[in-house]
């Protein structure tokens, strides 16, 4: 059966495994290799080869009390840190339980190979990074980003692909998972899906599904987001009637290349470089006396848009910030940092060891997604309780367990996706040895998962993916960036609304089924819809300043109501709350407090 | 590309690319495809696919990270392989024209678009990864910052096929040798003081093909779009072989 039929359930061929992961990132990866080594039939389904996944492009490290550049570092200074960064609703038994297993987790990366930079000593080499503190914040900067020279993500992505072939993984490779397929009782009982090179679609059944998918910046028209960034595991939740969290927390990154949106490692800082205005005034020191350059990322984009704002970005237009690091010399720049230095060259045409790199804050990570449990279960919630989804895990970018609540720390969603993927793994692990026994789907089921590619065959008519998503792009870059004001969002939001029949009907004019790369692109850009207008509705919901949040209107955190998880449905697109957890087990919990770097 | 561009900052470009769809086409053809271009500023091949692509939505190619490590947009540039993103338009236009074929040597599946298939079985056969026999630390497994450097050039493979591919030993025997890309890989675990797995590694390269069918022509060095020198690496290994057997 190809995808380019009028497919039904009756017809469709089933492939059977006992654990399926939808993702080839280091989420993705990390729970297919805890997997496979238990003995499961397991199998990613990944649209590209796993090494093309976005957590390759990740630079500056993961961050981790390891205790290498500091003997006397403590997991709950980076619990701590962690807290405050998200601006006080990340779950703080998640954050306990990421910073606590933390080490175990890349100490086994070690093993499996990955070449990390090292110390003297022999060591995992560390550098400072934005937010890090000792002492809970009393004792100065800290130094505890794990990194292998600015390639850590890359590193990170191809030993995890390597120990997956070591340890006999089945991989569906250039596979593109459509839709989940839910049984009579609303567990996840697998996925349709498509080979991309010759269009053969299967029922994938699986009984236990791991949404590993990444995040979905490609919703704005500048991120440092790779173009297969497109929300679909965030889509094919929503779908199939489960919520989004926080999905209004976006984070822009301070240093994007200005122009191309590539990104540039906040490591250049931890390094010892700083942004300088047109003045060559080092304004970091204005906005967070202490922290400066190392601040946390929602300040330092902040404080950049501002400075931009009142006229003081530098270039002809005034629209960019200097990022300057050439007075750390060539041999730092160049041992350190090789990969920013081949970045600023072809992207900038700047060598950083001799001139400044112009950067600007560009979209770089979702805080938000699909809210899990630790053990990377699936979270419903109805009437305010929360209830778990049978069948279906989320790790990674995609899933908001959630860790990073309003802002995220650089260097901690590479720990998140290997914590959580592993954490997804021996759960499932456990659940299988003691049997899961899930309700077959029905052929309506099925029939179900299969509507949209349905519907695209069908269609004659109408935009196509390029105009649609210019448009869905501009209007999200204009109207959900570093500044929110209520009027612009509702604008935005309306807009969206006028937009949401063309994207269900988008045209696909070639019908191949084979590699047909256009066929992709229409079925990612409904999964970017979703993301773009669960973003859009719940920022404007959210009446505060918070994280990444940042309101003209609202300029104030507000406690006293919002000190909560959104959550978002798209059939009712409505917006509720959520309690944030602090409970976390072994430590007190870190109350909020007034956020100053 | 915004609309808003003034008409002067515009030139065209002709893009002649290669196009196949076996479903729909006998036979592959090159098809010219006319797009604008800004002029006050550098744009990348990638960029251009892209707008070429909005016009031909049909035209298929991969790519993901677009800016020169995930290794999905490798591709034949006016005869030469190369990364699309990371290849600047001005560097490999000429008289405003470019051509961009498939990487050589493997099946091509559509357009741009070849099957690796024979590139990952060999990368398979090397065992591209860690083998330790020692008890696993309970922290990481110590390394000098001497013994990393060894495999600074090496672990940056993005494994985008452009070496392989331009290996004229790889199209000839793409079956039993095991081209560039595959014998760096080899060396990047041969090199690591980690590795317990030396002899073994050796072993399985010594044979007439895997390695030996390596004739120096050092295209793989020429294309590399990370720099790197698989064709060292390779000498490497033999060096290596060599010292063994007299051992």
């Amino acid at each position: 059966m190809l995808v380019n039929e009028i497919i039904n359930a009756k017809d469709l061929p089933v492939m059977e495994f006992d654990g399926i992961i939808v993702g080839g990132g280091g989420a993705g990866m990390r729970a297919s290799l805890q997997l496979a080594e238990s003995g499961l039939n397991t199998a990613v389904i990944s649209k590209v080869f796993p090494t093309r996944s976005h957590t390759v492009s990740a630079q500056g490290g993961i961050t981790c009390a390891i205790q290498s550049d500091d003997p006397d570092d403590d997991w709950r200074w980076h619990m701590f840190d962690t807290v405050k960064g998200s601006d006080y609703i990340g779950d703080q038994e998640a954050i306990e339980y990421m910073c606590s297993e933390g080490p175990k987790a890349v100490f086994e990366l070690e093993h499996m190979g990955l070449p990390f930079s090292r110390t003297e000593e022999g060591r995992i080499y560390q550098r400072p990074f934005g937010g890090q503190s000792k002492d809970y914040g009393k004792g100065g900067q800290a130094t505890r980003t794990c990194a292998a020279a600015d390639r850590t993500g890359h590193s990170l992505l191809h030993t995890l692909y390597q120990a997956n072939l070591k340890a006999g993984t089945n991989f569906l490779n250039e596979w593109f998972a459509v839709d989940l397929v839910l049984n009579a009782d609303k567990a996840v009982v697998g996925v349709i899906a498509f080979k991309i090179e010759t269009g053969e679609i299967y029922y994938i059944k699986s009984k236990a599904t791991v949404l590993a998918t990444g995040g979905a910046g490609r919703i704005y028209a500048s991120t440092t987001n790779a173009l297969i960034n497109s929300g679909d595991g965030i889509g094919m939740a929503l779908r199939a009637g489960m919520p989004v969290q926080d999905i209004e927390m976006w984070q822009f990154h301070p240093t994007g290349i200005h122009g191309a949106g590539t990104l540039v490692t906040e490591g250049c800082r931890g390094e010892g470089g700083y942004l300088l205005n047109k003045d060559g005034e080092r304004f970091m020191e204005r906005y967070a006396p202490n922290a400066k350059d190392l601040a946390s990322r929602d300040v330092v984009a902040r404080s950049m848009a501002l400075e931009i704002l009142e006229g003081r970005g530098c270039g002809p237009n005034a629209d960019h910030i200097f990022l300057r690091l050439d007075h750390l010399g060539p041999e730092v720049v160049h041992k350190r940092l090789p990969g920013i230095t081949e970045l600023s060259k072809t992207f900038a045409g700047v060598d950083p060891a001799v001139q400044p790199i112009p950067v600007v804050p560009t979209c770089h990570y979702m805080m938000g997604g699909i809210p899990t449990n630790i053990n990377g279960q699936v979270i419903s919630v109805d009437n305010g309780e929360d209830k778990i989804i049978d069948g279906l895990y989320a790790a990674g970018e995609v899933a908001c367990v959630s860790v990073h609540g309003g802002n995220r720390l650089g260097g901690n969603s590479l720990l998140d996706l290997v914590v959580f993927g592993r954490a997804a793994g021996l759960y499932i692990e456990e659940t299988m040895k003691q049997g899961v026994e899930l309700k077959d789907a029905s052929n309506d089921d099925i029939d179900k998962a299969l509507e949209r590619l349905n519907k695209l065959n069908a269609s004659t008519e109408g935009d196509q993916v390029a105009v649609l998503k210019e448009k869905m792009q501009q209007n999200m870059q204009s109207n959900f960036g570093v500044f929110r004001r209520g009027d612009l969002m509702e604008k935005g939001i309306d807009e969206l609304a006028k937009t949401r029949e063309e994207v269900d009907s988008i045209f696909l004019k070639d019908k191949s089924a084979t590699f047909n790369t256009a066929r992709i692109e229409a079925l990612e850009m409904q999964n970017l819809f979703e993301v773009a207008e669960a973003t859009a509705i719940t920022a404007n919901a959210r009446k505060e300043s918070r994280g990444a949040h940042a309101r003209d209107d609202f300029t104030e955190r507000d406690d006293e109501n919002w000190l909560k998880h959104s959550i978002y449905y798209a059939d009712t697109k409505e917006v509720s709350k959520r309690d944030v957890n602090y409970r976390p087990k072994t430590v007190q919990a870190f109350q909020p407090m007034v956020r100053s770097y | 590309m915004s609309a808003a561009i003034p008409v002067e900052q515009i030139k065209t470009i002709t893009m002649s690319i290669y196009r196949y769809d076996p479903t729909v086409d006998k036979k592959p053809y090159m098809q010219d495809i006319v797009v604008e271009i800004p002029t006050d500023k550098d744009i990348m091949v990638l960029d251009a696919l892209h707008l070429a692509k909005n016009q031909e939505p049909s035209l298929s190619y991969r790519r993901s990270c677009r800016e020169g490590v995930c290794g999905s947009d490798g591709m034949n540039i006016n005869g030469k392989n190369g990364l699309a993103c990371v290849t600047p338009l001005s560097e490999v236009l000429k008289r405003d024209k470019i051509t961009l074929r498939p990487m050589p040597g493997l099946p091509v599946v559509r357009d741009l678009i070849v099957d690796m298939k024979q590139f990952f079985d060999q990368l398979e056969k090397v065992k591209p990864y860690l083998i330790t026999k020692s008890d696993t630390p309970d922290i990481e497994r110590k390394q000098t910052p001497e013994a990393r450097e060894e495999l600074d050039g090496l672990y940056e493979c993005i494994l985008c096929g452009c070496c392989s591919t331009s290996c004229p030993s790889f199209w000839w025997n793409p079956d039993k040798f095991l081209g560039p890309a595959a014998l760096l890989q080899s060396w990047r675990f041969i090199a690591d003081s980690r590795d317990e797995a030396t002899e073994e590694r050796l072993d399985d390269l010594e044979d007439a093909f895997s390695l030996y069918r390596c004739h120096g022509i050092m295209n793989c060095v020429s294309v590399c779009p990370k720099g790197l020198n698989p064709t060292e690496a390779i000498s490497n290994i033999r060096n290596k072989l060599l010292t063994r057997e007299k051992a």
